[in-house]
């Protein structure tokens, strides 16, 4: 098995609120992240696919696959946006890094046609990172 | 699907690597620069990786601020700006070589009752890391 690792920065705004929570428990319970008006992060993006090498072009997956993967799904949708209101599949969620690592990894897996998605790794700041593996992936 | 948080922490602190088990000639041997008997130091930075079901009222895995205090806590306080094997009563008869650092930092957060802790990454200077994850036997799936 070898892995394939691609790494993309994005750039967005978001906001941590719950409405069911009142104003005072929101801004106890996600502090700064409650401001009313958002914040915003670069976020970099690693996406590891792993597989067997295909003996005809001593690939795992095509690198040019994953970039256009990538660009379409995950830069398109989220570069330059507001996560909270611009993004259906977080539409509802707290857009958390948890969260967006999991929307991220459930529109890539179907996608990937060679080799299988290993890792999705979504820093949020240089001292923050999600990972999200599938089920029975030892990390 | 799993996830997993990782928060990174820094802390600086001086040891030195010597064995009470051993000659000074062996420890010379062995540690090289790391047994100069008046110690050195280094910037460690500890990756801390936590995991668990997702609060679905927070999408949080752990409560950022409730993990960094018990860190500050556990961790930070007692090693940031601190001669390991003076200040810390463990490495009295432990070497504080990085392996047993990051053990250590191990068996202090794995109290945390935010999240269940997966592992310890622990970063020496920018080139060499540890990596513990408890012992086989100890994990659940």
């Amino acid at each position: 098995m070898v892995y394939l690792t691609r790494k993309i920065e994005f750039s967005a705004s978001h906001r941590y609120h719950n409405p069911a929570f009142s104003p005072e428990e929101n801004s106890r319970i996600f502090g700064k992240c409650n401001n009313p008006n958002g914040h915003g992060h670069n976020y970099v993006l690693e996406v590891t696919v792993g597989g067997e090498t295909d003996p005809a072009t001593g690939m795992v997956l095509d690198l040019k696959e994953l970039k256009e993967l990538m660009e379409r799904e995950v830069m398109e949708r989220m570069d330059h946006r507001h996560l909270n209101h611009e993004v259906a599949e977080l539409a509802g969620k707290i857009p958390t890094c948890e969260n967006i690592a999991a929307v991220i990894w459930k529109l890539l897996v179907p996608k990937i046609r060679r080799g299988r998605l290993t890792r999705v790794r979504l820093w949020e700041s240089p001292d923050l990172y999600v990972d999200c593996y599938g089920d029975g992936e030892a990390s | 699907m799993r996830l997993e948080l990782t928060r990174r922490y820094a802390f600086n602190a001086a040891h030195r690597l010597h064995s009470p088990h051993l000659s000074d000639a062996e420890n010379r041997r062995i540690y090289g620069k790391c047994n100069n008997p008046y110690g050195h130091g280094h910037n460690y930075v500890a990756e801390v990786t936590v995991t668990g079901p997702l609060d679905p009222a927070t999408g949080m895995i752990a409560h950022l601020t409730e993990l960094d205090h018990f860190v500050e806590r556990e961790v930070i306080e007692p090693f940031d700006h601190k001669n390991l094997n003076e200040d810390l009563p463990v490495f009295r008869e432990r070497v504080p070589t990085t392996e047993n650092l990051c053990m250590e930092i191990f068996d202090r957060l794995r109290r945390f009752s935010g999240a269940r802790l997966v592992r310890i990454r622990l970063e020496e200077t920018g080139r060499n890391s540890f990596e513990y994850a408890g012992d086989l036997e100890e994990r659940t799936p």
